[in-house]
């Protein structure tokens, strides 16, 4: 009788739905999948599927027209000087850009994750996240600002009268130039800060989860603070700087709006991407300069597993 | 002969929380010593003192005659097993085993030798390559014990090691444990909340309560003869008997233990021996442990628990009036004054 009545009052449609959901999970699974792989497989893998396919056809140099014909001819293309420049110009900057924001987010990533507790905690995330909020034209332009001939680096080093080193720093051959708003410098330092969160908050979260019992037990071992660094706590934050360098070194070889805004003429991938489909309309080439960061990062990737680097993962 | 470890009036605080608080402690050579408390009682803090993951606020602490405070764990010659066991998930058995030795600069094929050989005393040979995730609890905590023992430490610290295994892997492990001391002779300094597992494998146990040490003997002693209610409690059952009921059943005036398997449970009227005492009452709950029976009897205002071992053949059901018999010699005095 009770159980009867029981089933009656679940009758509804939301009530029959949930029976269903909940005795078929799977079916439940592949509903709430469908629209984002359809977002993916269309819209993303779609996009890049289109990309890679002008990245086969060529540029009628005579008419200005794209010929859809498969050729390597536009690959053959970045090989030339001024293109393999621009690669190598763009690598360099990701690899110094990554490397300086590693050793910048290491210690602020250990402190957070191992001594900031309660309102430290709220603190650290606060000053991390707080730059992602605001505009990221607004931050290059302040950025460019700061380090401008007239700007406020200037005025210091006036001020304390060391005008003289930062004049030696402008003097560099290749990095330096005018001003540091016109300098490799200048397109370093802004994207050290642009990026730098990115890299802080995947090192925090692998560090996160090193217990202090294996610090402990390191050091119970018989390892100095500076052996357990680099036999237990290094390694096993090593998957959150290889995400972090991710982030970093692919934002860098992507972004055009850094380098345009803080920086000399000469350009970066993205720059180039920006330039060749835009005003040059040479789609293909730009397709190609865009596959060169996918490839580089896949390189990338292969060796920091072929190292070890995900084995804790 | 130094102790192996003396703790000479030590305290550690944690804020206004007296963790430790004023422990003094000898630790002979070779002994197999047990820390029995209930959680935050400072055992495992007493431990990491050893250790030197804490140092202590007062008092000292020396290590075979060494002092220890101002001693970093990694210069003492100290192991610790650790409670869920702290293996390095980014090396394999061998290497986790190898670790110490690797730090102290052993050649690649020595310590490759001897982590085989400390694998193969806690019979997991052939397991050097396989990575701690791999492994059963059981399994992990063979491991942990084999990467400190291959260290050849003069003193073993375990924290509840056996804390995360299931029973049947419990005991096995506690006799294996204490086969691995008598073999070894190294000092055992073991932690646990587990009465039995300190009663059933150590030389002499240490009773924590309140960041003090309220008792220190064997395990027969500290059973047998408690010198409080909260020992009488913790190490065991035991039926806590108020001065007043002590004193009108042959005892002293004093708050007095009686442990539930010194009490018979027989019919009523049976003949009372001399130097016995007796009491009836009525079965107000009857509880089947598989090898013994427990009763709840309610004599005279107080409820006193009697166990009996199953093999008697159990007459007596809830409601039944029974007579209850000890030796007045299981009526133990304690020194509590409240």
């Amino acid at each position: 009788m009770s159980q009867a009545a029981a089933t009656a009052e679940r009758d509804g449609i939301f009530d029959r739905l949930s029976d269903l959901f909940v005795t078929r999970p799977k079916l439940l699974t592949f509903l709430l999948l469908l629209p984002p792989l359809l977002w993916i497989g269309i819209v993303y893998v779609g996009s890049l599927f289109a990309l890679l396919l002008q990245s086969f056809y060529s540029l009628d140099d005579f008419s200005g027209l794209v010929v859809h014909q498969f050729t390597l001819s536009t690959y053959a293309q970045l090989f030339e000087e001024a293109n393999l420049q621009i690669i190598l110009r763009t690598v360099l900057m990701a690899t110094f850009v990554t490397i300086t924001c590693a050793i910048i987010a290491f210690p602020i990533a250990y402190y957070a994750a191992r001594y900031a507790r309660g309102w430290t905690k709220a603190l650290f995330y606060l000053a991390v996240m707080m730059p992602l909020w605001s505009s990221y034209l607004v931050k290059i332009y302040a950025w460019k600002l700061i380090l401008a001939k007239e700007g406020i680096i200037t005025w210091l080093a006036q001020a304390l009268h060391l005008t003289w080193p930062l004049n030696e720093i402008l003097a560099l051959p290749v990095i330096g130039g005018p001003s540091l708003s016109f300098s490799y410098i200048g397109t370093y330092l802004v994207f050290v800060y642009i990026w730098i969160p990115y890299m802080i908050l995947p090192i925090q979260a692998a560090l996160e989860r090193v217990p202090v019992n294996y610090i402990e037990a390191s050091a119970d071992l018989g390892a100095e603070p500076r052996q357990t660094f680099w036999t237990v706590i290094f390694p096993l934050a090593l998957p959150g700087i290889i995400a972090g360098s991710i982030f970093t070194f692919s934002l860098t070889l992507g972004d055009y709006i850094v380098p345009t805004i803080v920086g000399n003429s000469r350009l970066m991938i993205g720059q180039a991407v920006y330039t060749l489909q835009g005003t040059a309309g040479n789609i293909p080439l730009a397709a190609v300069f865009t596959v060169v960061p996918m490839v580089i990062m896949a390189f990338y990737l292969w060796m920091a597993k072929r190292m070890g680097a995900f084995d804790v993962l | 002969m130094p102790p192996a470890v003396r703790f000479a009036n030590v305290s550690r605080h944690f804020g206004p929380v007296r963790a430790v608080d004023g422990v003094t402690l000898d630790i002979a050579e070779g002994e197999f010593f047990a820390m029995l408390g209930p959680s935050g009682s400072g055992k495992t803090t007493c431990l990491r003192l050893i250790a030197g993951f804490e140092q202590p606020d007062e008092g000292h602490i020396e290590i075979f005659g060494e002092t220890a405070e101002g001693v970093p764990p990694y210069k003492r010659d100290v192991n610790t097993v650790f409670q869920d066991y702290a293996l390095f998930p980014h090396l394999t058995v061998g290497e986790n085993v190898a670790y110490g030795l690797k730090i102290k600069g052993v050649g690649k094929a020595e310590r490759e030798h001897k982590a085989r050989d400390a694998l193969a005393m806690v019979k997991l040979t052939g397991f050097e390559d396989r990575r701690p995730v791999q492994l059963s609890g059981g399994q992990r905590q063979r491991v942990a014990l084999a990467r400190a023992l291959v260290n050849g430490p003069k003193v073993l610290l375990l924290d509840e090691p056996l804390g995360a295994l299931d029973l049947k892997l419990r005991q096995q492990m506690q006799e294996e444990l204490k086969a691995l001391q008598d073999e070894l002779g190294i000092t055992f300094v073991f932690v646990t909340h587990d009465q039995g597992e300190a009663l059933s494998m150590a030389d002499r146990v240490a009773i924590f309560n309140e960041g003090r040490i309220v008792q220190v003997g064997a395990p027969t002693e500290v059973y047998e003869k408690p010198r409080s209610c909260f020992v009488a409690d913790f190490v065991g059952s035991s039926n806590l008997l108020s001065p007043a009921i002590a004193a009108s059943h042959g005892g002293d005036a004093k708050w007095t233990s009686l442990r539930p398997e010194k009490i018979g449970v027989f019919p009523i009227e049976t003949p009372v021996k001399p130097m016995q005492v007796h009491v009836d009452g009525e079965i107000k709950m009857v509880g089947y442990h598989g090898s013994v029976t427990r009763f709840s009897v309610e004599a005279e205002g107080v409820r006193l628990a009697a166990e009996v071992p199953a093999e008697e053949e159990v007459r007596f059901d809830q409601g039944d009036r029974v007579r209850l018999i000890w030796p007045k010699s299981a009526m133990v005095a304690l020194e509590d004054t409240k």
